[in-house]
């Protein structure tokens, strides 16, 4: 879900004396709730299996970011912008699944860039605990790819 | 009309490209560095995508990094903006072959003004008048080159082919100090630029830069936007430009606007451009032609009426020029500042959080500016932060208004160069007009 409309519907929630909202498109939702003056927002996307919780400051103090929940591991992020493959061509397997254990210098995804398929290396050893991208996915520069512990 | 574009720039630029687009019903993609997150027209944009971090080298300038933006957003076309990618011909040219639009000339036309022996080349063959020169790269025969400059005749400037926008450039006015200048010219053009061509002009010594805008559309259809004169310089970068040039006849404007518009049709032009000058004892000199929207296109905007970032993207979509040279008239006189984030003695760069932000407005009163109370300006790109125009009846009217609006903006936090803009406008010369090139740094005395 765009962080811009989730910054919206704090904006929205604060303004109003509504306590709690929650917003459904398609598989993704978001739960916005005013708790004793501080506003929780929970994120829920399909696939990623993962919950990012946020806290943000009371209606007095406008919201200027969210701050994505703080990752027990490395996270790999995106090093291009480009389209998003967890397999090497449709119909292979994923790189990596989420429990595998990797090493450094592994290949865990294809970012494709100007018709270049990019290898992506793992920068860390461990174990794939989260996989935050679908494949087709499009990815900026930056963005949270894999969680690594 | 195209359905999307990717503004493949940042700050004020970026800004006046999204307002040209929203305008038109176009959609925006901003592309932006880490740093630049917090952009006013990143939040503007229907989409934005981060494409690397703050070095430019690796977000603004990363070819790769942008057509990949274009690809994942399923954009149309890419507006370069000014500086950056906005005249590099290999840039132009991946992006047509990756099935985009260009928003400027094909890239042939800007690798042939890229080069600056070659443009000097073909608008000789188009009837424009340049320096006189060598006519070529220089070779390292210092006992040739030192026959070329007496023949030229001291001073002259030796300058890099592969350079512009002032950058690569030295004087020289004796026959004693050429060998070195030559050479180390030719280190710093293989640094700054990668190639180290260089090639010699005679050095004009109080020339006036007077400037044609034009507009070229793929139907053959080309007209000129008038001139402008951007004289108060610093070390060859432009503080103010004003537009029209003061005490230019209607013959004379007719007779350079004509030959450059003839020049644009007989090398192909497309898009929007400037061909820059040199113009001393009523002659006019070609020095380099700019193959992209300029950063003072304002000033040509508020006497002409027309928008030439719309017309940019109304060409870019294959639609005809919305103008014929006949319905170009100039009204009044206008004039542009450009506001830095910098000292304004020492000429530091001064980064940092505005802390408050107040616009100054009015009749005729423009400001071109993507910051606002609380944005911090980063320290990784260019000190502009912002122009500020003025549009008056009379060039008297102009001046005043410049010097009302600069009274009235507030920018703290940062140190601005506004007080250095309120020097000048108060300057007796600079209100008389017609001062030359090497007016403000005699002025200031830096020369």
């Amino acid at each position: 879900m765009d962080i811009r409309k989730v910054k919206k519907l704090i904006e929205l929630l604060e303004e109003s004396k509504i306590n709690e909202i929650e917003i459904h498109e398609g598989e993704e939702s978001v739960r916005i709730s005013r708790l004793g003056g501080v506003t929780q927002t929970i994120m829920h996307s399909p696939g990623a299996g993962d919950q990012t919780q946020t806290h943000s400051q009371p209606a007095s103090a406008p919201v200027s970011s969210i701050l994505p929940a703080v990752e027990t591991g490395h996270v790999v992020k995106s090093p291009m912008v480009g389209t998003y493959y967890a397999s090497a061509s449709p119909g292979s397997p994923p790189f990596v699944e989420i429990g595998q254990i990797v090493e450094e210098g592994d290949v865990i995804c294809i970012i494709e860039a100007m018709k270049i398929m990019n290898q992506i290396e793992a920068d860390a050893s461990g174990k794939i605990t989260k996989i935050l991208a679908q494949n087709g996915d499009p990815v900026e520069y930056g963005q949270p790819l894999f969680v690594i512990t | 009309m195209l359905d999307k574009v990717v503004i493949a720039n940042r700050g004020e630029i970026a800004l006046r490209i999204l307002r040209a687009c929203k305008e038109m019903g176009i959609k925006t993609v901003a592309v932006y560095s880490e740093a630049d997150r917090d952009l006013k027209h990143v939040f503007l944009a229907d989409e934005s995508v981060c494409i690397g971090p703050a070095a430019s080298s690796e977000s603004y300038l990363n070819i790769p990094a942008v057509i990949s933006a274009a690809e994942v957003s399923d954009a149309v076309g890419i507006h370069p903006g000014y500086g950056f990618l906005s005249e590099n011909a290999d840039f132009a040219e991946r992006v047509e072959q990756s099935g985009f639009v260009f928003i400027g000339p094909r890239s042939e036309t800007i690798r042939l003004m890229g080069d600056k022996v070659s443009a000097i080349a073909a608008m000789k063959k188009a009837g424009i008048p340049c320096v006189p020169g060598s006519d070529g790269s220089l070779s390292d025969d210092g006992d040739e080159n030192l026959h070329l400059a007496r023949e030229i005749g001291y001073p002259v400037i030796i300058k890099a082919v592969a350079g512009g926008g002032g950058r690569g450039m030295r004087v020289v006015h004796s026959d004693a100090t050429l060998r070195n200048a030559i050479s180390i010219t030719r280190t710093e053009a293989k640094a700054a630029f990668g190639n180290d061509a260089i090639y010699m002009e005679k050095f004009l010594e109080h020339p006036r830069h007077i400037e044609i805008q034009v507009l070229a559309d793929e139907h053959g259809n080309v007209i000129h936007l008038c001139e402008r004169d951007c004289s108060m310089q610093r070390r060859h970068q432009k503080v103010i430009e004003e537009a029209p040039a003061p005490g230019l006849s209607k013959k004379t404007r007719k007779m350079i606007g004509d030959r450059c518009v003839e020049a644009c049709k007989t090398i192909g032009y497309r898009g929007a451009g400037t061909f820059e000058f040199l113009y001393e004892n009523e002659q006019f000199y070609f020095i380099e032609m700019n193959t992209r929207v300029q950063v003072e296109h304002p000033v040509t905007e508020m006497i002409t009426g027309v928008d030439i970032i719309r017309e940019q993207l109304r060409i870019a979509s294959g639609e005809k020029l919305g103008y014929k040279q006949e319905d170009i008239d100039i009204y009044g006189h206008a004039i542009e500042c450009r506001i830095n984030a910098e000292d304004p003695e020492t000429f530091m760069p001064s980064p940092g959080v505005i802390e408050h932000y107040h616009p100054p407005g009015g009749l005729g009163v423009r400001v071109d500016t993507h910051i606002y109370g609380g944005y911090k300006v980063p320290p990784f790109y260019d000190s502009m932060i912002g122009k500020l125009i003025v549009h008056g009846d009379t060039r008297e009217l102009a001046i005043a208004r410049m010097s009302m609006a600069l009274s009235e903006i507030v920018i703290e936090g940062i140190k601005t160069n506004i007080p250095l803009h309120q020097k000048i406008i108060d300057d007796a010369a600079f209100m008389a007009g017609g001062t030359d090139i090497h007016y403000l740094e005699n002025k200031l005395g830096l020369k």
